[in-house]
């Protein structure tokens, strides 16, 4: 009996709740993709959750990051949330040419990926950040295997960046090892930060280990796009390259169907905006002090609600 | 003329001598003769005769997803179709396990029923285990249990039983329909044998991307990928079973009239039934092994606790969900096993009511109802409760970094003088082997050792990898892959001669091994690297730590298959401990220790995939390159190399355990 006054009581709730939200165009689930690093999934649920206070229904679907256009052509997949300018712009130049994709603006986050050394290397290389000087000190970083050369840990070769080539233009020391994965490349961080050995390699941001370890970009001289393409730019005439690498903003796409079917999720999604530093604090929270994605964000949404009441009105 | 196939067919030291000094001279001065001679080909491929396959497969690819259709529907809809068969009983087993039943969609969903409670599943598992065994199978079942949920793994561990409960029963069906026809066809069993050894050896990254675009992103792809990979043993167990079920009993189905149909199904699959478990305990445990794979494009659960613990580098989260994995093979393992030789025990008394003839099932019924509809008011029921779950915390992360700390430089020179005096050296000799050489070489020792059409078809396949322009990368493959085999049987053989000779030894040995082989490589890749850094160094201990197991297994059972009255006949005749080894145990022992080669070398090759996830530039990047790019022909491309790497090896291996076995005169 009781039972049944429960389940009529939720019944009725969910029928005023339904008719509280009818505004929304469809109730077909919005789905939204998840890749594998915390940041992600964090922008991804913060935009999920808002999109549920507007009263739609969101999925998170889990998959992978140039994979997912796959997806995001056909319809399979609506949202990615996180395509980073420095990483994924071929993919995604590539998705919106098919008049599939849309771009849905930036997510108002800067992408920033270099060379990075931890602090205590300037004591051993005085000098530092400046790239001369990280040359000047290539034997300091070497290692048996890499010996006579500094030994630098690259991202995974399918991350690009022309770490080999910038190498080579700009006559460095150092050769290039690259690692497998981005748990790997943290894992060699973790590893020397502790003995305080030298190390540098590349870390991009936002990302926790920027908050973690105390440490620096390497500066190169400034990227142009000309620097990349023509040899003749930059201080080695003969070689492209010869600078560092390019930041941009992180960008929001969408299938093109999504605003057809839900104009106010797309209205929602092209106003999402956050910056580096918001995001630096949620993902050091989560992947330092163990909190949970959910509650992190949960608690974003109640710290920032004029902020987010104002992507969906 | 006669006089060189005589020396190449039957000359033996000779033969192998010239082989290893021609090899040796040409790795050696491949170099300097391309300079000398300014034959570029010598070293490289000719770019212009390199086929496109890759471009051929990702064309077909395109097509086979966007234009291809059989009239009525398009073939994508064909899978499509099929995911969503799929995936129909998978949502009513995760609702069923930890999701529970609702109606609606996202925020308007009313729960209508609640998933099962903790408890009752736990008790359900013990249950089971006693019905197959005894009490003592039921507590190990209900602890493995128990552990996921005191540590926190349930609702994970939950997502990952029921995707391994959809896999199972799909892999084991159709394992058994293709086993069926391949006993009534043998032409059908010739065409299949390939397409298995195939299944078995390619890479799984190689063909996760089709499946992705056919089947569409989530937890399907993850469940037809394991089934892919888990299938093929149920088949070849499923054919071998049926072949040897004894003429007489099938002589016996015939007399009474039996139909062919009563006679597969009354007579020879009840028969073959023991046999077959065999089969079935083989596909639960692939399919646990492809849990972390899964979660890669979206299966959940554990595997993907794994790899998210292990990103933010919380080595105790990675240890713990990894251990869930294994405690959870443990039980599922242990129950099949004991399933697979269950004696058939007399039908209960139909005169005693319901709840008595089947007490087991009635108990787990009232506990299911009871806990689940006390579930509804006391949450504690429902879902073990947050509070009471314990953690190892930071433990794990202490104790690397003191290892790290106090070690690391310890470590540094043992990585070194391996580095120096064994990587090196083997790759350098490897990777300096011009193809041509390559080609030639392949097909010599095959055909030497296992007939002609056995060499021209390792001829074919090794030309098959350098005219897809993979030369450097799968020498590099080879000689990981050595290296790593040399160690794992320098270790793993010792110590299964040990664990074959004495029973202590077996226990604990036994145990390692189990462990070792269902910890999901990941949990230990990333504190490899943190000690020994990304390099081959690294990838080398991953791979010997997954590919001991078989060294170690094939070992003991080679030692303790041995005929005792060999044994006694050799300490009549005085033999000390050292000579019964080294003159009796282990010469006939050897066509064991061959098999346990030729598997050591599969998990290895299996294992290098993974490592690609460390860094290595074998034929295992080339593969999650294409993955991580989701281009379907260079992924298959290489995911065909690597098999074939693997079916050389394996055909040579099987060919020269056949020789020895002949020359012992043992089976």
């Amino acid at each position: 009996m009781t039972k049944l006054t429960i389940l009529s009581a939720a019944l009725l709730t969910a029928v005023s709740a339904t008719t509280a939200l009818a505004e929304v165009e469809s109730l077909d689930p919005i789905k939204l993709t998840t890749h594998d690093w915390t940041g992600q999934i964090i922008t991804t649920t913060i935009m999920g959750e808002v999109l549920k206070k507007a009263g739609y229904n969101v999925e998170y679907v889990q998959a992978d990051y140039i994979a997912q256009f796959a997806g995001l052509k056909t319809g399979d997949l609506h949202v990615a949330m996180e395509i980073w300018e420095t990483t994924g712009r071929e993919a995604m130049d590539d998705a919106t040419n098919s008049g599939n994709v849309v771009n849905m603006g930036s997510t108002g986050m800067d992408a920033v990926e270099e060379w990075w050394y931890p602090a205590y290397m300037e004591k051993v290389c005085p000098g530092l950040p400046d790239w001369k000087a990280l040359n000047d000190c290539a034997a300091e970083f070497a290692t048996p295997e890499t010996a006579p050369m500094g030994r630098y840990l690259g991202g995974p070769v399918t991350w690009g960046g022309f770490d080999d080539e910038r190498v080579e233009a700009l006559e460095m020391d150092f050769e290039v090892v690259h690692a497998g994965t981005d748990a790997a490349l943290f894992a060699e961080l973790e590893s020397a930060y502790q003995r305080e050995a030298p190390i540098v390699l590349w870390i991009y941001s936002p990302h926790w280990a920027t908050a973690k370890y105390d440490g620096k970009f390497v500066q190169f001289p400034p990227y142009s796009a000309e620097c990349y393409s023509d040899p003749s730019v930059g201080m080695n005439p003969d070689a492209a390259y010869d600078c560092g690498k390019p930041t941009g903003p992180i960008w929001k796409v969408a299938w093109t169907g999504v605003a057809d079917k839900w104009p106010g999720a797309a209205d929602a999604i092209k106003a999402f905006d956050i910056d580096n530093d918001a995001m630096g604090t949620l993902v050091g929270r989560v992947d330092l002090d163990g909190e949970s994605i959910d509650a992190v964000v949960a608690d974003w949404m109640a710290n920032n609600e004029a902020n987010w009441s104002s992507w969906i009105k | 003329m006669t006089g060189i196939v005589t020396f190449l067919t039957k000359g033996s030291r000779p033969f192998w001598l010239a082989l290893l000094v021609i090899t040796w001279a040409l790795s050696t001065w491949s170099f300097p003769l391309y300079k000398a001679l300014g034959a570029r080909w010598i070293i490289k491929f000719p770019k212009k005769y390199e086929l496109s396959l890759d471009t051929w497969i990702s064309n077909a690819m395109t097509w086979l997803v966007e234009d291809a259709h059989f009239i009525l529907f398009t073939f994508r809809d064909l899978t499509r179709f099929i995911a969503a068969m799929i995936e129909i009983p998978y949502r009513i087993m995760r609702s069923l396990l930890i999701d529970g039943f609702s109606l609606g969609q996202g925020q308007q969903a009313i729960e209508i029923a609640p998933s099962i409670s903790w408890i009752a599943i736990i008790g359900a598992m013990a249950a089971l285990a006693f019905y197959a065994k005894n009490r003592a199978l039921a507590w190990l079942a209900g602890l493995c249990f128990a552990y996921l949920a005191v540590f926190g793994q349930w609702e994970s561990a939950m997502v990952t039983l029921a995707s391994v409960l959809i896999a199972v029963p799909i892999g084991v069906g159709g394992g058994l329909a293709l086993g069926i026809l391949s006993y009534r066809h043998p032409w059908f069993e010739r065409l299949l044998r390939p397409l298995l050894d195939l299944m078995q050896t390619v890479p799984v990254f190689a063909y996760l991307v089709p499946i992705l675009f056919l089947f569409g992103f989530g937890p399907v792809s993850a469940l037809v990928a394991t089934v892919i990979y888990a299938m093929p043993p149920m088949v070849r167990v499923a054919t071998v079973a049926l072949h040897s079920v004894p003429e007489e009993i099938i002589e016996a189905g015939r007399m009474v009239g039996s139909k062919p149909r009563q006679l597969m199904w009354k007579v020879l699959v009840p028969t073959a039934l023991p046999s077959l478990m065999v089969g079935v305990n083989q596909v639960i445990m692939l399919s646990l092994n492809m849990v972390i794979i899964a979660s890669m494009i979206g299966a959940g659960g554990l595997g993907y606790d794994v790899l998210t613990s292990l990103r933010r580098l919380d080595i105790g989260g990675g240890i713990e969900a990894g251990l869930a994995i294994v405690v959870m093979a443990i039980a599922l393992d242990r129950v099949s096993q004991a399933f697979a030789i269950r004696r058939v025990r007399p039908r209960p008394d139909p005169s005693k009511p319901l709840y008595l003839r089947y007490p087991l099932l009635s108990f787990v019924m009232a506990l299911t109802v009871i806990t689940t509809l006390l579930g509804l008011w006391i949450p504690a029921f429902r879902l073990y409760p947050e509070a009471l779950t314990i953690t190892t915390g930071s433990i794990w992360s202490t104790i690397m970094e003191w290892i790290n700390v106090t070690f690391f430089d310890t470590l540094e020179a043992i990585k070194t003088f391996f580095l120096t005096y064994l990587l090196l050296p083997v790759k350098r000799f490897f990777t300096g082997i011009p193809w041509a050489w390559g080609i030639i070489v392949m097909g010599l020792i095959s055909a030497r050792l296992g007939g002609w059409k056995l060499g021209l078809m390792a001829a074919l396949m090794t030309l098959f990898i350098a005219a897809n322009g993979l030369w450097a990368k799968a020498m590099i493959t080879v000689y990981l892959v050595s290296v790593s085999v040399l160690i794992a049987s320098a270790i793993g053989i010792p110590l299964g001669v040990w664990a074959g000779q004495n029973a202590r030894a077996n226990t604990v040995i036994g145990t390692l091994i189990d462990t070792l082989q269902t910890l999901p490589s990941f949990v230990y890749l990333i504190p490899v690297v943190m000690l020994f850094r990304v390099g081959d160094f690294s990838a080398m201990i991953a791979v010997v730590l997954y590919a001991l197991a078989p060294a170690v297994r094939y070992a003991a059972h080679g030692i303790r298959s041995i005929d005792p009255e060999l044994i006694d006949a050799g300490k009549a005749a005085g033999c000390t401990d050292r000579q019964l080894l080294v003159r009796i145990k282990m010469p006939l022992a050897a066509p064991s220790l061959l098999l346990g080669l030729n598997q050591t070398i599969m998990l290895a090759l299996s294992m290098l995939v993974i490592t690609a996830l460390v860094g290595t530039r074998d034929l295992g990047q080339e593969v999650y390159i294409a993955l991580t790019k989701a281009n379907t022909g260079q992924g298959i491309i290489a995911g065909l190399s690597v098999a074939f790497i693997a079916i050389m090896a394996d055909r040579i291996v099987t060919a020269l355990a056949r020789t020895s076995q002949e020359r012992l005169g043992v089976k």
